[in-house]
């Protein structure tokens, strides 16, 4: 039995707009475990990016309780979250969130200058290992408006893993990439499942959902079903059927 | 997070955003270097009034008459004629901290010699008069003092009298000219002494024996001033004080009564100049000061922009790990760079700026080392302010309303 990594129990996030509340989440439990791979889907709007944000603390849920690791995410102060975030999660994004006019390698450097334990020399060399991991060590010196779409959701992916997160957290990460790109973003999310990191991501489109092993499908802020994938399509051999000459990617 | 990582994401952050930083550094640069030069200017024209003044003779000083005048009337010609020769006997001979005393009567008129004319100032004065004023012989003798008993047509030109009635570099001693129609004998020159701190031309002038002037040009029985020196600069109060007691017991001055004459030692102009060029050099300092305001907005404006620009950037940064604090220090690390770097420029280009100015105003300026550090201090502090307080909101805002910040 492995252990659990997020515990949600009766997760509730309000948004108030003058008069008017949204209720993006309306009590949802969840329970994530260690290595698994799972797909958030639902129709827009029914809450899955608040339901990520809130799982990556970059927000805070209005009520109920989440456990991340056994720690009780309400109890933490914002530099304890910052720390959080710097030491046991990576993000992904769906516009990618680069740092303009600034290398490969200094984007994917970024979040280690936040940890002061670790000296440039190590910086550099994880920086380097993760773009390798995501083949784009050749790149390394590039700037993002030198890369494609792909490319910079690579070194995006890059950045997340640089710090060895205990889960890396994708929000649509494939969702401004054409078909190819997705599924060779979605081949790179396979291989580092594989290797046991725990990957949660957000999609719409039920050919991205079928790469992980479960499916949490949302509607109107609740959690309408879960499903354990039982036909999952595995990227690498899909590549391989695809025409080479599709290789073009939509630069967003 | 240490030290160096700050210093590094700090550099990195401004070298991404070159145009930025530049501009930035522009609104100091110019606050500075204006605040420097405007200063410069000030103190050099300062000094330069100061120096000029000086070069009359520090230890000079004047007796005139007092003109009384009530409710902005004069109280009649008797007032003008409140000093005699006798008084210059009497201080002479009483006063313990006076070297040399001279009487001064002016008349103005038409000077001639063959078809040149020129309107002038003639003073009639007594030989001590050079030394007080600080005026030299050129070429030629002063008048001696049998001249000055039998009220000799003799005279003595300035370099600007000479130059209008013979030309440039005529040396006219031994002619003769015209003053108001009666013949005087050229008997030497005064050397050049150029413009006085006010403007005037120290030039234009002709010294006579003052009987003469008084007598024959100005037909009158009083003296227009007296000039005397003190024996050193220190003892020109002294002397004012001395003046005072004997003149007022020599005229007969009731206690009630207020002097009848004015005296104004050159210590107390030169006073009186430096309130002015002071003034003067508040004014530069305001002006240079409004130039340091609007650099300041500058500074402001392009922080608060870029702060809004830079929202995506900080939320990006703490979704990552950044804390609020690390965003803070790492915005303040940039504007204290910008702002030294600014500060430093600024200081180089007001002191050339300075150099430049006083090049083509014909003025030595100085670069005062307090003008540097309130300049540089103040655009410090506003560069250092206006780059840490905008970012504050942003800091404190959740990582995720930062990255959506539009
Ligand atoms: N910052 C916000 N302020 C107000 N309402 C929000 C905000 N973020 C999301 N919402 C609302 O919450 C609901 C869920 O949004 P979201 O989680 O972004 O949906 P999804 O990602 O599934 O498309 C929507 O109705 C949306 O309008
Ligand atoms: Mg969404």
């Amino acid at each position: 039995m492995s252990n659990t990594i997020i515990e949600i129990k009766n997760l509730r996030k309000d948004y108030h707009i003058g008069e008017v509340t949204v209720h993006a989440l309306r009590g949802v439990d969840l329970q994530i475990k260690e290595n698994e791979f799972v797909a958030i889907m639902g129709v827009s709007g029914s809450g899955k990016s608040t339901m990520l944000n809130i799982l990556g603390c970059l927000d805070k849920p209005s009520n109920g309780d989440y456990l991340l690791d056994g720690v009780d995410v309400k109890t933490m102060n914002r530099d304890e979250l910052a720390r959080l975030r710097n030491r046991k999660l990576g993000f992904v994004f769906q516009a990618y969130n680069l740092l303009p006019r600034t290398t490969a390698l200094e984007n994917v450097e970024l979040p280690l200058f936040y940890n002061s334990k670790i000296k440039s020399k190590e910086r550099y060399d994880r920086a380097v290992n993760a773009l390798e991991a995501v083949g784009l060590k050749e790149r390394m010196h590039h700037m993002p408006n030198q890369l494609s779409g792909g490319q910079q959701q690579r070194v995006a992916i890059a950045r997340s893993l640089v710090n060895d997160p205990v889960l890396i957290l994708a929000d649509e990460p494939t969702g401004n990439l054409d078909t190819r790109t997705s599924f060779e973003i979605m081949e790179l999310f396979q291989d580092l499942n594989e290797k046991g990191r725990t990957i949660v991501y957000v999609t719409h489109e039920p050919d991205i959902a079928k790469f992980a092993t479960r499916n949490v499908v949302f509607r109107d802020g609740r959690i309408q079903r879960e499903l354990v994938v039982s036909e999952r399509s595995y990227a690498r051999e899909i590549l391989k059927t695809l025409p080479v000459e599709n290789i073009e990617e939509f630069d967003a | 997070m240490n030290y160096k990582n700050l210093l590094k994401i700090a550099v990195r952050a401004l070298v991404r955003n070159k145009l930025r930083a530049i501009l930035t550094m522009l609104g100091i640069i110019i606050g500075v270097a204006s605040v420097i030069a405007m200063l410069a200017i000030g103190e050099g024209s300062k000094r330069s009034i100061t120096d000029q003044v000086s070069s009359m003779g520090t230890n000079m000083i004047m007796i005139m008459p007092n003109m009384q005048r009530r409710g902005g009337v004069s109280l009649g010609a008797s007032s003008s004629m409140a000093l005699r020769y006798s008084d210059v006997v009497t201080l002479r001979n009483e006063s313990a901290y006076l070297a040399g005393i001279s009487p001064e009567v002016r008349a103005s008129g038409q000077v001639i010699y063959g078809n040149e004319n020129t309107q002038t100032t003639i003073y009639g004065v007594s030989d001590e008069y050079l030394e007080i004023r600080k005026l030299k012989v050129g070429s030629g003798r002063l008048f001696n003092d049998s001249e000055m008993r039998s009220m000799a047509k003799v005279c003595l030109l300035g370099q600007t009298v000479v130059e209008n009635l013979f030309g440039e570099n005529s040396d006219p001693v031994g002619l003769t000219i015209r003053i108001k129609n009666l013949p005087f004998l050229i008997i030497g020159t005064l050397e050049d002494k150029g413009e006085s701190g006010m403007g005037q031309d120290q030039d234009d002038l002709i010294l006579a024996p003052w009987t003469t002037v008084q007598r024959r040009l100005a037909a009158i029985d009083y003296i227009n001033g007296i000039y005397a020196s003190a024996v050193s600069e220190d003892k020109s109060s002294l002397a004012t004080e001395e003046i005072t007691e004997i003149l007022r017991r020599t005229h007969k001055l009731k206690e009630s009564e207020e002097d009848d004459f004015r005296i104004m030692s050159q210590s107390e102009l030169i006073e009186t100049m430096s309130n002015i060029t002071d003034i003067m050099k508040y004014l530069l300092g305001a002006i240079a000061g409004i130039s340091l305001l609007v650099g300041g907005i500058g500074i402001m404006n392009i922080m608060f922009v870029s702060v809004t620009e830079r929202t995506r950037e900080i939320g990006l940064r703490m979704s990552i790990g950044g804390r609020g604090q690390d965003i803070l220090r790492q915005f303040l690390v940039e504007s204290i760079i910008l702002s030294i770097l600014g500060g430093a420029l600024g200081v180089i280009f007001g002191y050339l700026i300075a150099k430049g100015a006083g090049g083509l105003m014909n003025l030595t300026t100085f670069v005062s080392t307090q003008s540097v550090v309130l300049a540089f201090a103040v655009c410090f502090i506003i560069g250092v302010f206006f780059g840490w307080y905008p970012a504050r909101k942003a800091a404190n805002l959740n990582p995720i309303d930062a990255l959506r910040y539009e």
